[in-house]
């Protein structure tokens, strides 16, 4: 491997303060309790800043200021949303390096993934969304489609502003104020977006942000006074919202964990399959929803496939988030680097082969190498349950009907992938693969035009596109 | 000479294109809307909800693999076959709901209507819920519609045959397979439907029926983990939150019951098409 000097992306252009509140119709408020936790920069263990733990009577403000604003925003004109919404698409424009050196800072994702693939996402989501606000009515929902009233929104570590921005975006500009909480241990780049919320000058109480951990989101998504409520997490946690939503008019859609295949045929182009398959469970660390966690690799194939997947996951670079040419950075947090390595012990113990490369480990900071398991059977834990880590299990298959059984025999649905160069075994396949998502001959793609959303286990609800707008209307 | 004794039906339930009896060996008292006898009908218990759910599952991939226009035919089938028998399920709609002969006439040729309708929808849905996806990068980006999978029904009370046609056409037309639990008051007309559904080319478990005690059997199918929605729109109140609870264990899709009273002559609108149907999303790259 080639030795780079480091290239580490400058962070004095993030100005993180010691402390935060809570963003409150408009204000930055202090908690009502004397909850406070703190965030911290999971490649050196640094705390980033103090954070408030919002409890149920925060949440109560939070909700009554939503609830008051909604009167104002779903009166506004759509033409008068959709400027504001273009507002904060342009801010994040202008702030976008600021706000990718702060995701890496709190995430540990690599710079080069949070400046290139999130940050254009979100400006882009903003950008799309935007443009509905006044054109609802042509959108299949009525001539007339209505918000919901208050949406209580509950988001992931894994895309921090991303997720803020499949969550905000569509909901404003449907007319619907929000309450949103994101992930404990990645608020910063939500709290940044609260001060954008008041450089665009956007009405008090539209947007509100609340931090803390469980029990905050569970008191927003029990506020009886919510009318909608949008969940991306674990599945475990989906089921309990879903449950105590029961028997309320609350609209529900949630975006739950995965387990996809990553299917290689004989016949598709290795080379490009090998990049798909690193991108597929590599990506972000492997903390990501739809990662192709399994790979189905046709047995003629698997060895020359596996040796050359070997040879490329020796060039990936682990190490400092903030460097350009780290391919893969830190893990979130410490919770979720036991949960990968009990995940990865139990692989071992059930028989599976484990193998990773020579791989430096930082001595601060969370890191879990790339890791391959091969020769695992499906009963196996690792070939079942989601462990949102950099962790490939490898399994092979002889007939495309024997692939679509395997990549099927989950509780997930929500994303899949197939490469072959065989355009009718590619729509066959993708017929046939009951996920929300299906990648033929690429992986891991996002646009805000194109909805995204999982089958069975995985949620249900899309979002993105025009699809994604019925989340947030009263149809 | 004596009058002729009639020949009685003896109504039972609809799994997998057969008419068993409850395995429970039970039957409940169908009276009129006078409180006169009608029929002992089928008591379907925990056992049959999960063959129902069983012969659905089994009837899924035929049925959703089928082409959107032999669906549609199919339905239009269901719909000739029901014009057939308008007479019958006049008689039977007289008896249950105390409408008058009238009544009962234009609430069969509802049915039918909506059949038709329905059925006209097949090869549609795709096309209005569907989109081609202008994605910001060299990818062909296509969204379609797929069946849910496998929906259990509580029929609503009201309506035991329009009202029963409008929660079952919609489900089935786009490629899912249901377990209904019909009206627990007036369940005959759903037999009689099964045996219309019985000779229109529907495949068997396509649509199966149980007649019995919805607060008894649709707990059992909300909680069931081979289900994958759940229409709840003939469930009481006290019901329907026990079985959406229920229904949260693998993320069923949950329709509720309405808020106000349906009218099922109405337009139906395409909600309940949709709340029984999945987007998948396929990426490929464009180049050369």
């Amino acid at each position: 491997m080639f030795e780079y000097a480091p290239a580490p992306e400058s962070r004095d252009i993030v100005d993180i303060r010691p402390s935060y509140g809570l963003f409150i119709n408009g204000e930055w408020v202090d908690p009502l309790g004397e909850g406070r936790d703190k965030t911290v920069n999971p490649a050196s263990e640094e705390v980033l800043a103090e954070v408030a733990v919002a409890g149920e009577a925060d949440v109560d403000r939070a909700v009554q200021a939503a609830r008051k604003a909604f009167a104002v925003w779903s009166a506004m004109p759509g033409s008068e949303r959709a400027k504001y919404i273009f507002r904060i698409a342009r801010i994040i424009q202008e702030r976008a390096r600021e706000l990718a050196v702060l995701e890496s800072l709190d995430n540990g994702k690599p710079i080069r993934e949070s400046r290139d693939v999130d940050l254009p996402l979100v400006a882009a989501h903003f950008f799309y969304y935007a443009g509905w606000a006044d054109k609802l009515s042509y959108a299949g929902f009525g001539p007339s489609p209505q918000p919901l009233g208050v949406a209580g929104q509950v988001i992931p570590w894994n895309f921090p502003l991303l997720m803020l921005a499949w969550k905000i975006a569509p909901a404003l500009a449907c007319g619907n104020t929000v309450v949103l909480k994101p992930a404990e241990t990645t608020p910063l780049t939500a709290l940044a977006f609260a001060e954008i919320c008041r450089q665009a000058d956007l009405p008090p109480g539209v947007v509100n942000i609340v931090t803390g951990a469980g029990e905050t989101g569970a008191a927003l998504v029990a506020h009886p006074d919510v009318d909608k409520v949008a969940f991306t997490g674990s599945t475990e946690v989906g089921r309990l919202i879903a449950r105590s939503v029961a028997g309320s008019r609350k609209k529900l859609t949630l975006e739950l964990g995965g387990k996809a295949a990553n299917i290689v045929f004989e016949d598709a182009a290795l080379d490009q399959a090998v990049e798909g398959i690193v991108n597929g469970i590599f990506f972000n660390q492997g903390h990501v929803c739809c990662a192709g966690s399994r790979l189905l690799v046709q047995e003629s194939v698997a060895e020359e496939l596996l040796d050359a997947l070997k040879r490329r996951l020796s060039t990936l670079r682990l190490g400092d988030p903030l460097d350009k040419n780290t391919d893969i950075g830190a893990i979130n947090s410490a919770a979720q680097l036991a949960k990968i390595r009990e995940l990865s012990e139990a692989g071992e113990a059930e028989g599976a082969e484990r193998w990773s490369p020579a791989c430096p480990i930082p001595d601060k900071g969370f890191w879990f190498p790339p890791t391959i398991f091969t020769g695992v059977a499906q009963s196996h834990r690792i070939a079942r349950e989601e462990i949102f880590g950099p962790v490939l299990s490898v399994l092979t298959f002889r007939t495309p009907a024997e692939a679509v059984e395997k990549a099927n025999n989950t509780p997930y649905g929500l994303s899949a992938g197939v490469w072959t160069e065989k355009g009718s075994l590619m729509l066959w396949m993708a017929s046939r693969l009951r996920a929300g998502v299906v990648w033929s001959n690429t992986f891991n793609k996002f646009d805000p035009t194109s909805p995204f959303g999982g089958y069975k286990e995985s949620g249900y609800g899309r979002e993105g596109g025009r699809h994604g707008l019925e989340a947030y209307l009263a149809v | 000479m004596s009058e002729r004794l009639a020949v009685r039906k003896t109504y039972k339930l609809f799994i997998g294109g057969a008419f068993p009896r409850s395995e429970s060996g039970r039957s409940y008292v169908v009276n009129s809307s006078k409180g006169e006898f009608l029929a002992n009908a089928s008591k379907a218990s925990r056992k049959d909800a999960r063959d129902a759910v069983t012969a659905a599952r089994k009837a899924f991939p035929g049925w959703s693999a089928a082409t959107a226009y032999n669906r549609g035919q199919i339905l239009y089938r269901v719909a000739e076959m029901l014009e057939g028998r308008r007479a019958q399920f006049v008689a039977e709609l007289v008896d249950a709901d105390g409408v008058g002969v009238r009544k009962a006439g234009e609430l069969v040729d509802a049915a039918v209507d909506r059949l038709v309708w329905y059925a006209g929808w097949s090869d549609k849905i795709g096309a209005i819920r569907g989109s081609a996806n202008p994605v910001a990068g060299p990818y062909f980006n296509l969204s379609s519609t797929e069946p849910t999978g496998v929906v259990a029904v509580v029929a609503p009370g009201e309506g035991p045959l329009l009202g029963l046609i409008s929660v079952i056409a919609p489900v089935i037309v786009t490629g899912n397979t249901c377990v209904v639990v019909a009206s627990e008051r007036a369940p005959l007309p759903s037999v009689t439907l099964a045996e219309v559904l019985a000779t229109s080319d529907l495949p068997g478990g396509v649509v199966n029926i149980l007649t019995g005690s919805a607060a008894e059997i649709a707990p059992w199918l909300a909680g069931h983990m081979d289900v994958n929605a759940i229409d709840l729109t003939g469930a009481g109140a006290e019901l329907a939150v026990t079985c959406e609870e229920l229904a949260a264990e693998n993320l069923k899709r949950v329709l509720r019951p309405p808020t106000a009273k349906i009218d099922w002559l109405a337009d139906p609108g395409t909600d309940r098409m949709t709340a029984f149907l999945e987007t998948k999303t396929v990426w490929h790259p464009i180049g050369t």
